[in-house]
């Protein structure tokens, strides 16, 4: 292997070796240091519980009851932000209107408003005498802020960036001509997005969904404020994480962690694959139906 | 007659749907994301300036104010480095496991920031952590403590400098860098005067993403931080801990000084993209001239 690095080296005249090599160096000794020490000491830990007492800690009812605070509830905001980020999308790219700027440059908050700012401003707001959660409370008697729909509403803001990003380019290199020449076949309004404009959006919408899923089911900061962190109310699991180290509880801890890390590779993994499938289907449409 | 009566019937729901879009578009916006972003800025004068002024003379918001400030310039260039170094390893360069290493590189994007820490927390905690042994009879104090805090920011950072780095550096091609290396350029030469000014604007972007991320992390440094105010609180820990204990004010203003970089980052953000943009529009004509 490394003769043949060599000689590619030399052909293509690149630098010494030497340099090459410090960046490499540079590189894996900081993943190391910042990711692989970390990641192992989570995984040893894990490894010094016994698989019976991993299975009885990952799924006690308490544990359970996060997961579906958790992983619920996200999908939920996922799906919500699904249609509605395809909206947004539409609107930034195919329309012009009084304001598209800001909606464009608004877009992008939640990635740079910090999560304890968002969490803050978000329980005020929905608390039952803030702007949006005072009228719900007097007209619907609804309670948004400290209960699960407040961990939604958090869920909401901070995954709404992704499904608008992702589908975006995609609209923006979707070809008119093909509506056009749906519509010269006579096809209806409805049959041209269903039939044409959709399925070529999928991919990118699926990924941006995965994201924005992936993102809400690990937020912490804007969810702990707005949440009343009462278990198997709305308790989610990061926070359960937090309670069991504060009580020295490391054991429930880091399966708990371990159970969250899995989920974080297997959407990793389904992100990279949808985005594959994406690109595939642009550069390949027919073969992807 | 006809035709003209079903174009109308055509069009009719066309452009009551075209206009319905961009409506919901800002109403549901402006529901999630502006009105939180009013909401601060309005809770945080609710009793006019001097109050918000006030709050600055608070001893442990000053202190949060210089321990976020510490991390960020700790996690900051030490991602920069990083970054750029990654790039220059990796972009440009094909061998087997690459896409693999480009995801492991972006895996702290995917993982719970509660769990990063909890993973600092069994690595370097003094009771029970793996190194736990070495750190205590150094004498070190990793956990509870600043390190730990500037190691979680770190990693919870460290993607965005990487990247923004690596594609654009994989889109230039070795061309220049040829060219000065027959010239006689050092490598460090080539790198400081080929290689980095090349990717000038991705760098630019990268910090700005990175210093805000940094500014405002939370989960991660929630667990490691012991959350001890006036020691080991950074701004975040203390608009939570100020809210919790009903010093609303107090934790508006704080608030309202992270947003203002939030904000701020932002813009610069959208400054540079505009940047960019004239640049780009700049270099086409040039490109062509040249073939």
């Amino acid at each position: 292997m490394a003769p043949v690095l060599l000689a590619r080296a030399q052909r293509l005249e690149l630098p010494s070796w030497l340099q090459m090599s410090w960046s490499w160096r540079i590189t894996w000794l900081y993943m190391a240091f910042v990711l692989f020490l970390p990641l192992g000491a989570l995984a040893l830990k894990a490894a010094s519980v016994s698989p019976d007492q991993f299975w009885r800690l990952a799924t006690s009812p308490e544990a359970l009851a996060t997961y579906r605070v958790s992983f619920g509830l996200s999908l939920l905001a996922a799906l919500l932000n699904g249609v509605f980020g395809l909206v947004i999308a539409w609107a930034l790219v195919r329309c012009s209107f009084p304001g598209r700027r800001l909606l464009d440059a608004l877009i992008d908050l939640p990635f740079a408003l910090p999560t304890a700012v968002a969490g803050l401003a978000l329980a005020a707001i929905y608390s039952t005498n803030g702007w949006i959660g005072g009228p719900l409370f007097a007209l619907f008697g609804l309670k948004v802020s400290f209960t699960w729909l407040g961990v939604a509403i958090a869920m909401v803001f901070i995954s709404l960036p992704f499904v608008v990003r992702s589908v975006e380019p995609v609209l923006e290199a979707l070809e008119r001509d093909q509506e056009e020449a749906a519509w010269c076949l006579r096809a209806s309004p409805r049959q041209t997005l269903t039939k044409v404009v959709l399925p070529q959006l999928m991919p990118a919408i699926l990924a941006g969904v995965a994201q924005g899923y992936s993102r809400a089911v690990g937020e912490y900061g804007s969810v702990v404020m707005i949440s009343s962190n009462v278990p198997f109310k709305d308790l989610i699991t990061p926070t359960l994480i937090i309670q069991k180290l504060e009580e020295y509880d490391f054991e429930a801890a880091t399966v708990i962690g371990m159970v969250m890390l899995g989920f974080s590779l297997l959407s990793l993994l389904m992100i990279n694959g949808l985005q594959v499938w994406g690109r595939h289907w642009e550069a390949n449409p027919a073969s992807g139906a | 007659m006809a035709s003209l009566f079903r174009g109308l019937r055509l069009s009719m729901p066309k452009f009551q749907a075209a206009s319905l879009i961009p409506v919901i578009a800002m109403l549901y916006v402006g529901v999630i994301i502006l009105l939180p972003a009013l909401e601060v800025v309005a809770g945080a004068f609710a009793k006019g300036l001097a109050p918000f002024i006030e709050n600055f003379q608070s001893e442990e918001l000053r202190s949060a104010v210089m321990l976020t400030l510490r991390c960020t310039a700790i996690a900051v260039p030490a991602n920069t480095i990083f970054g750029l170094a990654a790039a220059t390893a990796i972009a440009r360069r094909q061998f087997r496991g690459k896409a693999l290493l480009l995801s492991v590189i972006d895996l702290p994007f995917s993982i719970s920031p509660v769990v990063v820490g909890l993973m600092l927390v069994l690595l370097y905690s003094p009771t029970n952590g793996l190194l736990g042994g070495v750190v205590s009879s150094l004498g070190w104090k990793i956990i509870f403590s600043w390190p730990g805090m500037a190691l979680a920011t770190i990693i919870v950072t460290f993607p965005f400098m990487a990247r923004e780095v690596i594609p654009l550096l994989e889109e230039e091609g070795w061309d220049q860098e040829e060219a000065a290396r027959t010239l006689g350029a050092s490598n460090w030469q080539v790198f400081w005067k080929v290689t980095l000014p090349s990717v000038r604007w991705a760098v630019v972007y990268g910090l700005i993403l990175t210093t805000a991320r940094a500014l405002g992390e939370f989960g991660a440094v929630a667990v490691v931080s012991g959350n001890i105010a006036g020691q080991t609180q950074t701004l975040p820990l203390f608009v939570e801990d100020a809210y919790k204990q009903y010093n609303t004010e107090l934790a508006y203003g704080a608030a309202l000084v992270l947003a203002s970089a939030g904000f701020v980052s932002l813009l610069l953000k959208l400054f540079v993209e505009q940047l960019i943009g004239g640049a780009r529009k700049e270099s086409v004509p040039e490109l062509e001239s040249a073939s």
